[in-house]
């Protein structure tokens, strides 16, 4: 073993320090809760916690634990990641593309959004869509219906919602067309390896996909129905949509600038990412007879994800963890929720900053690793 | 003259195309130009969609015909070239075309044309457009925060001097320029201290100000005649030696009075706010985020693993949580692990908090610049008996720091846009003193008006601070 003394002094020194820092703040902890008479545990998490949320995709209400309290925060904050996710990575993924465009007029106008979006603090955007831009939506009576079915009223945005008869077999149709997708796939590979032969996979996927389900429909007794949102009149002057789905203005608001923002930094990873697959690369794959289409899906797809994956990851990161800024318009999210109204109300500060802390670092650490584990697939197998 | 076959322009009949898709694009485009600027509806007669689609039409097939190749004429070339390359393409020029004079009427009449500028009251504001009367009311509160009226030159002042003092670095001649460092490193951001906490904060004399620039001045004096070998360590250690010895020494306490600056009001923390304060805290954060960050750098790549853990366990925990957490913990958490009678300011506690998150993502920076560099630069400064600081500090870090600059550009920039995350603790940049302002009952309704101010302001600064590290990067360029 190769050991040495001299290695030993700053490690040491390092760890003494660190140690001496914490044991200070433990026990300036220790006294200080001693004195306030607060004693250190998690067991408020079952007690009753007594305060109500507006916007919950569990059943929540007053009598429900503060460990529901925090599921239900925990939950609208996922709700709002994934949403803003799937958003931003479209239009990112097209402001991107658009940015190398040839068409001079295309390629200024994804630039502008681009430097436009970006250089302007999250918050200030969040609150201008919650407290400006929303705020100038009609009230519910005067709303005009889109496609006669959503109603996009100040209150918020109202959707028809879905009643399903027998929906266990629906989704089970979903899972045998995707299973049947797989082993298509999966025999078209074969076949092409073995014999050469191409079988147009992404038609019979998509067919696959539309059949299925609809045997269920036609023959499994599925059906589906529609709740359109109905104006009711609650007093002389107050309207509310009745039915259907609603989707609060405070999850528009965080939704919509979530992704706008994040959608100019993901722009900038995919424009790097095309932009570092060499010119040959293109010509190479056109000489040897593939089509525009193959040369893109085959050649330069595989190429610039590798390049494009690691930082996209980590704006997905910052977006999710950006979602946190919900508390600033009252969206009840895992930090107002629970780091607000709960510590508010227990005022076990240590506990819940630190729960609150850690789910946060276990999300991003779950999506990293989900992002390294697809990016280690794609990644070049290197001899 | 050949047959016109209209569904393949070509060149043969050139004239006709250009004049025949030129007019209709003309049309399409004036009917959209009419319709938004003096909402006359040429297509009135038109069932409602056609009417709505036409110029969409008329403009598509007026750029098919003008789609000629090598026409001969240059100017035609470029547009197709540019906007008119294939069917898909001239859509979506046509569509952008249509929302930027479809967008420009709204837009300008609610910026300038029906906007409000004269007057002090809400009264003035009663048109359809912008009240920048509103932000002209409150542009105090939005500068300065709670800060007193009276006082406000303090702040201006202080700003003032800051910057004048930092400029120096352009001034410098080349025989002060090796200098620069250690003056933008400890002594700039040391006055910067003292004029903040003199000037603007008005504080209680413990930290002598005159003593501070007697021994700045003295020191520097006395720099000229020590060997070039000990400078670093003489301005390293003689300017608090100095400063020490003229407070507690020289001068007693009837002296005092004569460095006291007298009349100046305590301001405390709670009462700065707006733009000024978003400028103090992004100052110090980037000043204090700068070396931690590059000792966690190193400490990554250290080859002592428990300096290694500690540094990986630091940066991906301050990676992982949200900054809005770790300002809740600094104004919730921070004050339970510090002994009762021990107290720190709010706006200290939240500048240490925001410093060590940006220093996480400074490190990380950091590192990726380490490990761009090649192994042969390591190896070439040991071989000449370098130790491992003196190796760092003038062979790699140099290269890598050049390497980062956008990296770092961006973490900063990152930084100025968090500073409105204060308002977790109480704090009131100018963001916060916009949604203070919103709620005044006699000035409701304004909102929008505030939002697009401080976004403008934001975007200048974020803008000027890219475009900055974007001619840092294109100065400190070396070609390998």
């Amino acid at each position: 073993m190769n050991f040495k003394l001299k290695d030993l002094g700053p490690q040491l020194i390092t760890v003494i320090a660190v140690v001496l820092i914490f044991g200070f703040f433990t026990y300036n902890a220790q006294i200080n809760m001693e004195n306030r008479g607060i004693d250190f545990g998690y067991g408020f998490l079952s007690q009753e916690s007594s305060f109500d949320v507006q916007f919950s995709l569990i059943e929540y209400d007053g009598s429900h634990s503060y460990f529901r309290a925090y599921l239900v925060g925990l939950l609208n904050t996922i709700l709002v990641s994934v949403i803003g996710i799937i958003i931003a990575t479209i239009l990112g993924v097209v402001v991107g593309v658009a940015r190398l465009s040839p068409n001079y007029l295309i390629n200024k106008f994804a630039a502008y959004y681009v430097e436009f979006f970006r250089n302007i603090p999250l918050l200030l955007q969040i609150f201008f869509w919650y407290f400006a831009a929303l705020r100038a939506l009609p009230l519910p009576q005067d709303a005009e219906a889109i496609f006669g079915v959503f109603f996009l009223t100040i209150k918020g945005l109202y959707v028809p919602a879905f009643i399903w008869e027998n929906f266990n077999i629906f989704f089970y149709s979903i899972v045998a067309s995707i299973i049947a997708i797989i082993v298509i796939r999966i025999h078209a590979k074969k076949l092409q390896e073995s014999q050469g032969k191409q079988i147009p996979v992404f038609l019979i996927s998509i067919g696959l996909l539309f059949i299925l389900p609809l045997f269920s429909f036609l023959i499994g007794g599925v059906s589906l129905s529609f709740e359109i949102p109905q104006l009711k009149q609650l007093a002389a002057t107050s309207f509310v949509y009745d039915g259907g789905l609603s989707l609060p203005p405070e999850l528009i608001a965080l939704t919509l600038s979530l992704s706008l923002y994040t959608a100019t930094f993901i722009a900038e990873c995919v424009r790097a990412g095309i932009q570092g697959v060499s010119k040959g690369q293109k010509e190479a794959a056109a000489s040897i007879g593939l089509n525009p289409n193959q040369v893109l899906k085959l050649v330069i797809m595989p190429q610039a994800l590798r390049i494009i994956i690691p930082p996209t990851t980590n704006q997905y990161l910052n977006l999710t963890k950006n979602s946190s800024l919900a508390a600033a318009i009252a969206y009840p999210d895992l930090v107002l929720v629970f780091a607000g109204t709960a510590l508010m109300q227990t005022g076990k500060a240590i506990e819940i900053v630190s729960i609150t802390m850690f789910t946060y670092l276990s999300l991003s650490i779950s999506i990293s690793i989900l992002m390294n584990w697809y990016n280690k697939r794609i990644a070049i197998q290197e001899k | 003259m050949s047959n016109i076959n209209f569904l393949k322009p070509d060149k043969s009949n050139l004239k006709t195309f250009l004049y025949l898709g030129s007019f209709l694009f003309f049309i399409s485009v004036l009917d959209v130009f009419l319709n938004s600027f003096f909402n006359v509806n040429l297509t009135g007669f038109l069932p409602n969609l056609l009417s709505f689609l036409l110029p969409l039409i008329l403009g598509f097939i007026g750029l098919y015909f003008v789609r000629i190749e090598y026409s001969g004429i240059k100017q035609l070339d470029l547009i197709n070239k540019h906007i008119n390359t294939n069917n898909f393409n001239a859509i979506l020029s046509l569509l952008i075309i249509f929302v930027i004079i479809k967008s420009v009427p709204p837009i300008l009449s609610w910026f300038v044309i029906d906007a409000s500028f004269a007057g002090d009251s809400k009264d003035v504001c009663s048109g359809s457009g912008a009240c920048w009367t509103y932000i002209k009311v409150w542009m105090r509160r939005f500068m300065y925060g709670m800060y007193p009226n009276a006082e406000q030159w303090r702040i201006n002042l202080s700003f003032i001097a800051l910057a004048l003092l930092g400029s120096v670095g352009y001034f410098a001649t080349n025989r002060y320029k090796k200098y620069l460092t250690l003056y933008y490193v400890v002594i700039y951001p040391l006055i910067a201290f003292l004029f903040i906490f003199f000037f603007i904060s008005g504080g209680p004399v413990f930290f002598d100000f005159s003593y501070g620039i007697i021994a700045a001045i003295l020191s520097i004096i006395i720099g000229f005649f020590i060997p070039s070998k000990f400078k670093f360590y003489y301005f390293l250690i003689v300017p608090f030696a100095l400063y020490i010895l003229l407070k507690y020494f020289l001068f007693f306490e009837e002296y005092i009075e004569l460095g006291k600056l007298d009349g100046l009001n305590w301001v405390e923390t709670g009462a700065w706010g707006g733009l000024s304060l978003t400028f103090i805290i992004s100052f110090f954060c980037l000043i204090f985020c700068f070396p931690v960050g590059m000792a966690f750098a190193l400490g990554r790549r250290s080859s002592f693993p428990l300096i290694r853990y500690i540094s990986i366990g630091f940066i991906e925990f301050w990676r992982g949580v949200p900054l809005i957490t770790v300002l809740f913990m600094s104004a919730v958490m921070f004050p339970m692990f510090l002994p009762a009678d021990f107290f720190i300011d709010k706006l200290v506690r939240c500048i240490i908090a925001i410093s060590l998150f940006e220093a996480a993502y400074v490190a990380e920076v950091i590192r990726g610049g380490l490990q761009a560099l090649p192994r042969g630069q390591y190896e070439a400064a040991k071989s000449l008996g370098m130790g491992y600081w003196k190796m760092h500090i003038f062979v790699i870090l140099p290269q890598a720091l050049k390497l980062v600059i956008p990296g770092i550009a961006n973490t900063f920039l990152a930084l100025v846009k968090d500073t409105p995350l204060i308002f977790v603790v109480g704090l009131l940049e100018i963001v916060g003193m916009l949604n203070l302002a919103k709620t005044n009952p006699e000035w409701l309704g304004f909102a929008m008006e505030g939002y697009v101010f401080a976004a403008i302001i934001f975007w200048i600064i974020c803008y000027a601070m890219s475009k900055y590290s974007y001619n840092l990067e294109i100065k400190y360029k070396t070609d390998r």
